[in-house]
């Protein structure tokens, strides 16, 4: 009984954290429809800066708090809306979730530059003090919590359903102009919103921080639970969000309680580490549930989605290209030492990694934050073997094709049931549903000993066959793997599937109203992406030879996103070189430097704004070029349809013969 | 036997009434018009027989089975083919590909021939590679009724597809339309231009407010003192055009 009362205490002490901290993140939404996934790494910069004033510079509590909460926290909720948010109100879901995910990247980055990693914890205000009621004891820490929570909650309600600001700020999202035509200032409105919904990351961030030393990730990604609990009011009602937080909050606690009643050599075991990686995923196992028990997303009309796609490059341009990047590269790996061969070997696995995207991202117009998850697995195919259980068929663990075809089927088998229930939900919810399913699958799948790489940090190492040994070599096997399979993604963008993929993501409408299923395209496409993401998992194996944890780490899936948009998801060339870039700039942003990178390139994409990234750009440009082969040197977008009327002159004959 | 039954439909979001029980029949073969002022109710009906949109009460009929609970794709497949008032061309594929797309879809054999044929019959030849989002938007709708007709539907829908067509290109669109009915097919037409809608249909029905106010003939229609009131109310220039014909 006392366990069961301390633990429901808990519960909903943890519960109402992650209230506050969802309740700022459906503010910010429903008034700028934008889905911020950096709430969580504002709430851990704060909370860092709190430590700051709080614990390195002395400053007493009640001068760090209000400090951090109200004047920190808000101009920094300011800043954003100002610089990022207001340009993304109509954008594309896509964009608006890479740009706050490069926003969350480079959150970490500075976080990480102006205080380096070091143990670091926060005090619960009053020192832990606590009052006891019979069997339980409650700290004033958790009071604070719970109480807090419900004034956010009271407070949100009557701001937003009972005052004339609260309506107007719900208006912004609509339609800015209307609403400033009649006299409200829409900027001042959702810069309010944003300001607040930092605060409230804040706070929950500084509430939290006590139970846990102080990490970038932990904190940011603690942010999955309050998604999860904003689900539940599907991102629009505040009272849902909470019910939900505290239903997650008890049900986290309950799941803890219930794991430290198992017996030891059960939590000592292997299948132990599983089980300790399903309770850690509960909030995400939440949010996912709750994915599932959303009804499903209608059809919409009245979207025009189509975003012009780079001119497709004719078979013999595309092979000529193949053939000079192969013989170049070679030349080049010749000039090379080993050294210099296994970095571009690592750094040409990035651009093969991404071919999955295109195809997923650019062409089909889906969003996937887990395709690390998918590489891990195929390195896992490439270390571990595979063998088909209780027959003895197999291989042996090592680069091979049958790796490589195994890797497929396994990883676009993976991949097809995660799509099932994900593409039932629009684009938003795809991205927060791959996310929190990719920290799943690190806890449960690759951090155990049973299914993946052993604890935390443990390595699996990959045989090179005996041909492909030499540095140089394998680094070449990469360059054709990414030749073969990006000539495949362009056959397939080519053909029957390339248009169909297309047609899907321009309108799903049309394609129903044509009597087509998207959903069975969808699936597929998902499912070919997550294998090709396999392949280059087998092939990533074999270029590292030694591959961690830390290698897969699911957070490594959001840069790999935001370099490939940013660089041009919709052609191979632009994750080329996307890849290339990210791939030898090295994987995590810890240094200045690798920070500067990130900061430009959210410039760089809130700046163009052209979906077809920087690559796409510039080839437009380059196609405007004046060249003496081209025909009179024109631009070839010089007419966008023939000018003179065609169709006049087309219309009447055929029709009067039909 | 008629084609398309609707039978008392309404559909209400939230206090609003959209569709204020509105029965009427397709024939075989036939044109029938649907015309109204705007906001009476049209495009809602339109998506209300093709399934995108799920009514408050009432059912939809095609071919003598009840269609109200099926899904847009499978209403499609049993026949229904439409086009949208606010376009809904696959704007990343060229005008060419609009079209093979739907009969590759389908399954259909030789969807290059289908698509050719189309460009022919429809007038699309010289947009065939342009892309599909940049032509104006009379060439738009045109493409979105070929793409339909590539998937050789028994009733069409069309959404307002004269609009953005220039004056002789609307008569080369009438004459199409009257080619498709004499090959069998039924027409549902929705459309501002009342000219074209008195020539070509011989079956219209007009709402207004979400309700079927006059069912007729061209001449019944035009004749009926309720809806010469519903658009000398809202709809003067429809007005006009209504007395103009009708004079």
């Amino acid at each position: 009984m006392t366990n069961f009362v301390t633990f429901t205490v808990i519960g909903i002490v943890v519960g109402a954290t992650y209230a506050i901290a969802a309740s700022g993140l459906v503010l910010t939404y429903a008034t700028s429809n934008v889905f911020n996934m950096a709430h969580g790494a504002v709430g851990m910069f704060m909370t860092f800066l709190y430590w700051e004033v709080s614990v390195n510079q002395g400053w007493p509590v009640w001068v760090a708090l209000p400090f951090v909460l109200g004047i920190a926290a808000p101009a920094m909720g300011l800043l954003l809306e100002r610089v990022m948010m207001r340009r993304l109100t109509q954008a594309d879901v896509t964009i608006s979730l890479v740009v706050t995910v490069g926003l969350l990247v480079a959150l970490i980055g500075v976080a990480q530059t102006i205080w380096p990693p070091a143990g670091r914890n926060i005090e619960q205000f009053f020192n832990g003090d606590a009052v006891s009621f019979g069997i339980v004891r409650v700290s004033a820490h958790q009071f604070i919590t719970m109480g807090v929570a419900l004034a956010v909650a009271f407070g949100l309600y009557v701001l937003l359903n009972r005052t004339r600001i609260g309506t107007a700020m719900r208006a912004v999202v609509d339609n800015r102009e209307l609403l400033a035509l009649h006299g409200a200032r829409p900027n001042l409105l959702s810069g309010l919103a944003w300001a607040l919904g930092s605060s409230l990351a804040a706070l929950a961030g500084i509430l939290l921080a006590p139970q846990l030393t102080l990490d970038y990730t932990t904190l940011t990604f603690l942010v999955v639970s309050a998604y999860a609990a904003a689900m539940v009011g599907r991102l629009k009602s505040l009272p849902k969000t909470f019910v939900g937080a505290i239903v997650l909050g008890l049900l986290i606690n309950y799941a803890t309680w219930a794991y430290i009643s198992l017996p030891k050599s059960v939590l000592t075991s292997d299948f132990g580490q599983v089980i300790y990686g399903v309770k850690n995923s509960l909030p995400t196992i939440f949010l996912l549930l709750v994915m599932l028990a959303l009804p499903q997303e209608k059809l919409r009309i009245g979207r025009i989605s189509g975003t012009k796609l780079p001119k497709l490059p004719s078979w013999p341009v595309a092979l000529a290209w193949s053939a000079v990047f192969i013989v170049g590269t070679y030349l080049l790996t010749g000039q090379f030492g080993d050294a210099n061969n296994s970095r571009f070997g690592q750094a040409m696995c990035l651009p093969l990694i991404m071919l999955s995207l295109v195809l997923l991202v650019g062409y089909g117009g889906d969003v996937s934050l887990m395709q690390l998850s998918f590489v891990g697995m195929g390195v896992l195919v490439a270390a571990r073997g595979f063998t088909i259980p209780g027959t003895g068929i197999g291989f042996h663990p090592q680069v091979s094709v049958l790796s490589i075809v195994t890797a497929f089927l396994l990883t676009a088998m993976i991949g097809a049931i995660v799509a099932v229930p994900a593409l039932r939900l629009r684009g938003l919810y795809i991205g927060l549903g791959t996310l929190a399913l990719a920290a799943a699958i690190d806890r449960i799948v690759f951090n155990t000993k049973l299914l993946g790489f052993g604890n935390e940090g443990s390595t699996v190492n990959a045989n090179r066959p005996g041909w492909l040994q030499s540095e140089q070599s394998f680094a070449m096997a990469v360059v054709v793997a990414f030749v073969v399979m990006g000539l495949m993604v362009l056959s397939i963008r080519r053909g029957k599937y390339g248009r169909i993929l297309l047609a899907t993501r321009d309108s799903q409408a049309a394609c129903a109203t044509l009597g087509f299923s998207t959903t069975i395209t969808r699936v597929a496409v998902f499912a070919v992406s997550a294998g090709l993401a396999g392949v280059a998992g087998v092939f990533f194996a074999g270029e590292h030879i030694s591959v961690s944890t830390y290698d897969v780490f699911f957070f490594k899936s959001l840069p790999l996103l935001l370099f490939a948009t940013v660089f041009g998801v919709t052609s191979i060339s632009g994750v080329l070189v996307g890849g290339l870039v990210y791939g030898l700039i090295g994987y995590a942003p810890t240094t200045v430097g690798n920070l500067a990178s990130v900061v430009l390139l959210l410039g760089i994409l809130l700046l163009g704004g052209n979906p077809n990234g920087l690559v796409g750009l510039i080839f437009e440009q380059a196609r405007k070029v004046p060249l003496p082969w081209r025909r009179g040197g024109l631009p070839v977008e010089a007419e966008p349809y023939p000018t003179h009327n065609p169709a006049r002159s087309a219309l009447e004959a055929p029709v009067g013969t039909a | 036997m008629a084609l398309l039954e609707v039978d008392e439909v309404f559909v209400r979001f939230g206090g609003v009434v959209a569709v204020n029980g509105a029965s009427f029949d397709v024939d075989e073969g036939k044109i029938v018009g649907l015309m109204g002022p705007n906001g009476a109710g049209k495009t809602t009906l339109f998506n209300v027989i093709t399934g995108l949109q799920e009514p408050t009460s009432g059912r939809v009929r095609f071919n003598g089975k009840d269609i109200s609970k099926v899904a847009p794709r499978q209403r499609a497949l049993g026949g229904i083919g439409r086009t949208f008032q606010r376009l809904e061309v696959f704007g990343s594929l060229s005008v060419g590909d609009n079209i093979r797309v739907a009969a590759e879809m389908r399954g259909i054999s030789r969807p290059e021939r289908v698509r050719d044929e189309l460009l022919d019959r429809v007038g699309l030849r010289a947009f065939a590679d342009v892309t599909a989002d940049s032509v104006p938007t009379g060439i738009a709708r045109l493409t979105e009724l070929a793409r339909a007709l590539a998937c050789d539907p028994r009733l069409l829908l069309l959404d307002e597809p004269s609009s953005g067509l220039s004056e002789v290109e609307t008569d080369d669109f009438a004459r199409l339309i009257r080619s498709l009915a004499d090959e069998g097919k039924s027409i549902l037409i929705v459309e501002h231009d009342v000219e074209l809608v008195l020539g070509l249909c011989s079956t219209i029905h007009v709402l207004d407010f979400g309700s079927i106010i006059s069912s007729g003939t061209p001449a019944e229609v035009q004749a009926d003192q309720r809806v010469q009131d519903a658009y000398l109310g809202a709809d003067t220039e429809a007005a006009e055009a209504l007395e103009e014909v009708g004079a």
